[in-house]
């Protein structure tokens, strides 16, 4: 059994609760203890940095110091939770003066964040420390001949990430080991418009609209990610992208912990199938 | 190595200000090759795309490039940032734009981001978590109430597959929390 501290973020419990509702049977299934770090609070997510960037650091300090007191490392399955983390923790081991601010500011809370949790994303735990040939060889319901393409987005692979940060190949394997076909496409790790999908929909919409073109171009059945923000521009307003680009999209956006599940057995229900938008019951139904 | 959150004296450069900003401190090597521009998925919408920004921080047009969109349509895609061949963070350097735009109260109109992230913020900051839900209705009842009608179809998707809960998720600890932010904003940090 191996030990984390686990940091959900605040989209696993909203709009990207497929992901939130897998990734607990998946990491059971795979020897994971996910400790959920009690009363964490929000990351201190990118919007937070553009309007006050103290703030944002405490905000990412105070679940630091949470973790920190599990000893654990500490795994998120968001992409942005894992940049905005890992750069605070980062920013307060390079700056004595932040460092100064915020551990006065934690002491107001009676915390201390001492520099000792190390900042992982779930995806690259899977794929370094469960490793693909493992979970390979727990798969019961191959996905063989389901064409899925990895996406990566962006925050999985840059700045700070494990992989190649224009070409990565994580996902690939992972999905590999599943048993499915893996698609090989350009913009595997090109954006999705992040949070711009709010404020400037057309802008984030184009780029959503690319991005699935060019995985059906390439013979995607579905997209595999593990990013929540991903997940939801690419499912959530597939619809919007059909309606302004007359298109007819119908691709399944899958969280890779739902896929991992369903080729690990677990049963539809808990892995939230039920909740993506574009219902991948179709392209599933041979594994279930 | 620079330091930050230090409120700019009137007599700080601009250039200065930037670079006192984590993720700010190497602008001055830029060599105005335009990576940045080229990789960025959204410059064509800028009014002043990344190389150009960086080029009128340096040129000290503080007002003119804080009250433009441009960093406003970052996506925080980091391209950018891992391509720059200066090592040069254009991504944190827009972040940093960004804080010192709301902080000088120059932020555009013309983009409805700075008004999003701002009720970001009055979410996380009063509930401990975001509450999308609240959030989304905040930005288009402080925008554009119309466009929320549009947008519609989406909320309802998402409510309808269980995605979009009606009640905010909260902390425990708000006040803890909240004790926290308070002493940060004592501390001098950004207003």
């Amino acid at each position: 059994m191996k030990y984390y501290s686990y940091f959900p973020g605040c989209s696993a419990e909203a709009a990207a609760s497929p992901l939130g509702l897998s990734v607990p049977p998946v990491a059971k299934q795979l020897d994971m203890d996910l400790v959920e770090i009690e009363d964490w609070n929000c990351c201190g997510s990118s919007p937070y940095g553009s309007v006050d960037k103290l703030e944002a650091t405490c905000m990412a300090a105070r679940n630091l110091a949470l973790a920190e007191k599990t000893g654990l490392d500490l795994v998120t399955p968001c992409s942005n939770c894992f940049v905005v983390l890992h750069q605070a923790d980062t920013h307060l081991k390079e700056l004595p003066r932040l460092r100064q601010q915020v551990s006065e500011a934690l002491a107001a809370a009676g915390l201390d964040y001492k520099g000792g949790v190390r900042v992982r994303h779930l995806a690259e735990v899977l794929y370094s420390d469960i490793t693909p040939e493992a979970i390979g060889a727990k798969v019961t319901k191959p996905l063989k001949g389901l064409r899925a393409a990895p996406y990566y987005g962006c925050q999985l692979v840059r700045p700070d990430g494990f992989d190649d940060p224009e070409s990565p190949h994580s996902l690939d394997e992972l999905v590999a080991s599943l048993g499915a076909d893996v698609v090989s496409w350009e913009l595997k790790a090109h954006c999705c418009g992040s949070s711009l999908i709010m404020p400037e929909q057309e802008v984030a919409l184009g780029l959503v609209n690319k991005l699935l073109r060019n995985a059906q171009e390439n013979g995607a059945q579905c997209l595999v990610t593990p990013c929540p923000l991903c997940q939801i521009n690419l499912d959530a307003y597939q619809s919007q992208v059909n309606s302004r680009f007359k298109t007819n999209y119908n691709l399944p956006v899958l969280f890779l912990t739902q896929l991992i599940g369903v080729a690990l057995g677990i049963k539809p229900s808990v892995l939230g199938l039920s909740r993506n938008i574009v219902s991948p019951a179709r392209i599933l139904a041979p594994y279930l | 190595m620079a330091e930050t959150m230090v409120k700019a004296p009137a007599e700080v450069s601009f250039i200065d200000e930037v670079c006192s900003i984590p993720g700010g401190e190497a602008l001055r090597s830029c060599i105005q090759c335009g990576m940045c521009t080229g990789s960025c998925p959204t410059a064509t919408r800028w009014d002043y795309p990344p190389r150009q920004a960086i080029a009128m921080v340096r040129a000290g047009l503080r007002e003119e490039l804080l009250s433009s969109n441009s960093m406003w349509f970052c996506a925080s895609c980091y391209t950018c940032t891992v391509r720059c061949p200066r090592d040069i963070k254009p991504t944190d350097i827009m972040h940093a734009l960004e804080v010192l735009a709301i902080r000088g109260g120059l932020s555009t109109k013309r983009s409805r981001t700075p008004i999003m992230y701002k009720c970001f913020v009055d979410s996380a900051k009063g509930n401990g978590r975001v509450y999308e839900l609240g959030m989304m209705l905040k930005l288009f009842l402080k925008t554009n109430p119309f466009a929320a009608l549009k947008l519609a179809p989406v909320g309802l998707g998402l409510l309808l597959h269980r995605r979009l809960p009606l009640k905010p998720s909260r902390i425990k600890a708000v006040g803890e929390l909240k004790a926290i932010l308070d002493k940060a904003r004592a501390l001098g940090g950004a207003q």
